[in-house]
């Protein structure tokens, strides 16, 4: 892995020193082209995972976090990407197998893939109006019609939210021990309905 | 006399059998149920294991599983129902034709499960009329056979089987003798 070769031809990337393997936060406008230069002038050839991530507190909320492999080198390499107004470069086009990573990545978070050859959600349906993993969505769900109208108005069921307080896996009357599994965010549950 | 009950009557000459139509229905009914897998998650895998032979569901009768609504009558929802899912697996439903039961296999099928979430169906009773609940997670394949000898014994015992309400309305069957 050749650092200097990285920070010297795209001089705004910034090395945050990763403790398992080397990590760069890489400006959005530099991403493909740093994503090409690891490809094929380092052996990065494996896009091992791409994800989004959300930091409430950082100027830019979304980001982008990839890891590629080389398969000769044996090693890892992290890049991090801000996504400014949401907003990130697709490597669909270098890397084929980040084609549903993104996808899920816009479903969950809402992070638009520029240039990305099928953007549409993977895991909610067409036509969702929230992205669950966003911090502020709550655990629970919110109320939203069934996605198939018919079955909506034979069967009268809507896509209902289901606290985790008053749930299977939660006693009545307060926890019976440390290791009882529960929500964290108990903000809206059946006992404090949302305001 | 129990509805499932039979009469002979040696009395009577030859072989002949006196019964009521109900009993003879339901029992024929009973023992040739036509299982649809819908299969969705892990209790899948349960659910093939009961279809081979080391549990074997052939010896109560509903060996014959199949993949088109049309020619199954009782759906055997084996996993998490997704709202995305719902839908499928009503209009799969509502292609069976009737008489028609639904089994809910697991926790997940049975009540979400686990899966309490903005994603997860609470129970597939809540868009199918379910009518044994087998509970595990994922059940058994013993769990499983005795689920499906619950619903034979329901179906034995049911009432006016010529006769059924569907979603309000009266379906009667005729007998052309």
């Amino acid at each position: 892995m050749d650092a200097a070769t990285l920070l010297s031809r795209f001089p705004a990337t910034q090395d945050l020193a990763g403790k398992d393997m080397p990590t760069f936060r890489v400006a959005g406008a530099d991403l493909l082209a740093a994503v090409r230069f690891l490809r094929d002038e380092q052996g990065f050839d494996l896009l091992a995972d791409l994800c989004g991530a959300e930091w409430p507190d950082r100027p830019t909320r979304f980001g982008v976090v990839l890891h590629l492999l080389s398969t000769a080198g044996k090693e890892y390499v992290r890049l991090h990407v801000d996504a400014v107004d949401d907003r990130v470069p697709s490597v669909a086009a270098l890397h084929p197998g980040a084609n549903w990573h993104e996808r899920e990545a816009f479903d969950m978070f809402g992070i638009v893939f520029e240039g990305h050859p099928d953007p549409r959600r993977i895991l909610m349906w067409d036509g969702y109006p929230f992205h669950p993993l966003r911090k502020d969505f709550p655990l629970a769900g919110i109320e939203v019609p069934l996605p198939a109208a018919d079955v909506a108005a034979v069967t009268g069921q809507t896509v209902e939210p289901a606290p985790m307080m008053g749930g299977p896996f939660v006693s009545p009357g307060g926890k019976l021990s440390e290791g009882e599994p529960s929500a964290l965010d108990q903000s809206w549950t059946e006992q404090h309905p949302k305001a | 006399m129990v509805k499932s009950d039979f009469g002979y009557n040696s009395k009577v000459e030859g072989e002949v059998i006196v019964t009521r139509a109900d009993a003879v229905v339901n029992w024929v009914r009973s023992h040739s149920v036509w299982p649809m897998p819908m299969g969705l998650a892990c209790c899948a895998i349960e659910l093939m294991a009961s279809g081979g032979s080391r549990f074997d569901i052939s010896r109560f009768g509903m060996e014959v599983m199949r993949f088109s609504p049309r020619q199954a009558d009782c759906m055997i929802v084996a996993g998490t129902v997704t709202y995305k899912m719902a839908e499928v697996v009503r209009r799969i439903y509502d292609q069976m034709a009737e008489p028609k039961w639904v089994v809910a296999m697991g926790a997940c099928a049975s009540t979400g499960g686990m899966y309490r979430s903005y994603a997860t169906l609470q129970g597939v009773d809540n868009i199918v009329p379910v009518d044994v609940y087998i509970s595990g997670c994922p059940p058994r394949p013993e769990a499983l056979l005795d689920g499906m000898m619950l619903l034979q014994e329901k179906i034995r015992n049911e009432g006016g089987s010529l006769r059924r309400t569907f979603r309000g309305r009266t379906v009667e069957t005729k007998i052309v003798s």
